[in-house]
């Protein structure tokens, strides 16, 4: 593409009096302008940043060792001593809940990143194929939709026991089906525009097509479905653990502090506040980066 | 529209089918097997009574035998027994927490419906209003919330520290000596704060439905008819606007189905309601396989139905959705 490209005479080719920018350039340009204007997502992307970087010094950040026990020190109310205070072991919640966050993290982008590989790889073998292996695999997309993710999640995981790899497992499994819809919908759009009619025209082979121009494109609505996924995938991990089918004490998770914190939910406030607090601005964080990087890379 | 409807149901057969199939596999692809993970058995049972157990509950035959036998029996609502050690059948478990889910889950659509739709009607028509942005606001931190945090935060504050509402249960230990409208009242006491929590969500997601259904509407060239012909814009909004705004909300009725049933897994466990939620905490907890089942069954043929009834419906209260033969989706 590159040498017929040159043959052109890039800047020579004058359309409507603009010079046509390289494409990625272009993009880039745009992609900051939109971004940078739109406060909310700035500021999800810098908390996310933050959180992850607590999340990456846990180790230096924690003013305690999380699975310090101290007898005399039981559900004590946040102090200075303790800001967050202490659980019903006398364990910190504030160094608790910074290693919390490395296992929401984790869960977050392992899970995700499960999806996101079963999920394009499923939508693009549909759309590239066609035909029946297009039936076959969207069928199983609507099997796996129909099966109330919930019900899986917690069946799965009653069956197999958990266990952090198989928490990441079962949520990134149970939650590729979306992704697959949208890369098949974007691939199959994609074959029809003109730059992929124009390579298979210069007689661009079907694998070098599909890797070099449509999956890269194809790539641009993964990578904001993804980040919303992370979202989903810490509230689902959260969730499970709070229900004691996550993440298992000792080990200590935002999820399982608050199951903690409501086993003690007359007593000391400050167990079920604060992990929760955490969940949402993660949450939320996520949320609003996602949508913004929506905004900017589809200004539609 | 008859055709449709056939045409859907007959789809579905093999999907819930293969959702079947794949429960039971993963069932029997779990590690361990019921004669074995039983207690009381893995203590005393000798290696040939193991066996003459494998032989009575059929686990000797392949696995398709075991899948033919299991769905025979699961098209005649035969769900087997419980493995708790209360060894009840499962449909009458199931059958005694229906109506306690229904009951809350229908009570709590109501509230989201009545409560929603006037609040997308409000800020769709004061777009980017310190109303609209607000509600904006609401409904990003709504979808951000746990629902199982929210709870906790309002037993504390409504439980713990105000003492006004009980925080778990349906009704007080006393509910039996109380006089009929106290009898009321406790109930309705124990119900608000699940009730609140799960609306909550509910609230956020269909307001933020109908903002965009209405806006969207609005744009329509009827309305800018309407408006031209010298309506009052109240007319315009209510008559034209929202009444065709409403049905993509309304249909989402159909998709909130097999959430009536199954969806409020962590409210039950949260405030003890002794609901499907709990019951399906619970048989997840004690690896209660029977009971396990039969609730993914159900759940899956009411989200199949439910699906169904959406498109259906979708197509009955917008005339110009006639449902061709290809599929909408």
């Amino acid at each position: 593409m590159r040498a017929s490209g040159s043959g052109w005479g890039g800047g020579h080719l004058v359309v409507n009096g603009h010079v046509p920018l390289p494409r990625r350039h272009f993009r880039e340009t745009v992609f900051w302008r939109q971004f940078r204007r739109n406060q909310l997502a700035l500021a999800g992307g810098a908390v996310v940043l933050v959180l992850s970087l607590a999340a990456l010094l846990a180790q230096w950040l924690a003013p305690y060792d999380p699975s310090a026990y101290d007898v005399k020190q039981i559900l004590l109310a946040p102090s200075f001593a303790h800001w967050l205070g202490t659980d019903q072991i006398g364990r910190d919640v504030l160094s608790r809940m910074l290693y919390g966050a490395r296992i929401s993290m984790a869960v977050g982008f392992v899970s995700v990143g499960i999806a996101v590989v079963v999920g394009t790889v499923i939508g693009s073998v549909a759309a590239y194929y066609g035909g029946r292996v297009d039936e076959l695999l969207m069928r199983f997309v609507d099997l796996m939709l129909n099966f109330p993710r919930l019900f899986l999640l917690l069946t799965l995981i009653a069956l197999l026991r958990p266990s952090i790899w198989i928490i990441m497992a079962v949520i990134g499994l149970t939650g590729w089906m979306g992704l697959a819809r949208l890369v098949r919908g974007e691939i199959l759009s994609l074959k029809e525009r003109e730059f992929v009619l124009s390579a298979r025209a210069l007689g661009a082979l079907d694998r070098r097509i599909m890797f070099r121009h449509i999956l890269p494109n194809a790539l641009v609505p993964v990578l904001v479905s993804a980040t919303l996924g992370v979202a989903g995938a810490i509230l689902a991990e959260s969730g499970l653990s709070f229900l004691g089918l996550g993440v298992q004490p000792p080990t200590p998770s935002w999820g399982n502090i608050l199951n903690e914190g409501r086993a003690n939910i007359e007593i000391a406030w400050w167990l079920s506040v604060f992990p929760g607090m955490a969940i949402l601005v993660t949450v939320l964080a996520y949320n609003l980066l996602g949508e913004g990087l929506r905004d900017a890379l589809d200004p539609r | 529209m008859l055709a449709y409807l056939i045409r859907r149901l007959l789809i579905s057969i093999p999907l819930l089918l293969g959702i079947l199939c794949l429960s039971f596999v993963m069932l029997k692809l779990a590690p361990g097997e019921p004669t074995i993970v039983q207690q009381d058995l893995q203590m005393r049972a000798t290696g040939a009574q193991r066996e003459t157990l494998r032989q009575l509950y059929g686990l000797d035959r392949p696995i398709y035998v075991q899948f033919g036998r299991w769905l025979w029996r699961v098209a005649r609502l035969d769900f087997g027994r419980s493995y708790s050690p209360d060894g009840r059948a499962v449909l009458d478990k199931i059958a005694e927490r229906i109506p306690i889910t229904l009951g809350l889950n229908i009570l709590e659509l109501i509230i989201i419906f009545s409560v929603a739709v006037p609040l997308g009607i409000l800020s769709a028509t004061r777009q980017y209003s310190t109303f609209d942005k607000s509600m904006t606001l609401f409904v990003f931190v709504g979808f951000a919330t746990p629902d199982f945090w929210l709870a906790l935060l309002l037993m504390i504050l409504f439980g713990v520290q105000l003492g006004w509402l009980p925080i778990s249960g349906l009704r007080s230990l006393n509910f039996e000596y109380l006089a009929f409208w106290a009898q009321i009242w406790d109930l309705l006491s124990h119900l608000i704060l699940p009730i609140l929590v799960a609306s909550f969500g509910g609230l956020a997601y269909l307001s933020r439905l109908m903002r965009g259904s209405l806006l969207e509407v609005i744009r329509q060239d009827y309305i800018r008819t309407a408006r031209a012909k010298g309506l009052p814009e109240r007319d315009v909004i209510y008559n034209h606007g929202v009444r065709n705004a409403v049905i993509p909300v309304v249909t989402l009725l159909g998709l909130m189905i097999p959430g009536l049933l199954g969806g409020s897994v962590f409210i039950e466990t949260v405030f003890a309601i002794p609901g499907m939620g709990q019951l399906f905490v619970q048989s997840a907890f004690s690896r209660d396989e029977p009971v396990l089942m039969a609730l993914v069954v159900i759940g899956a043929s009411l989200s199949l139905l439910g699906n169904i009834l959406a498109d259906v419906s979708y197509g009955l209260v917008d005339p110009r959705i006639r449902v061709s033969g290809k599929e909408g989706r």
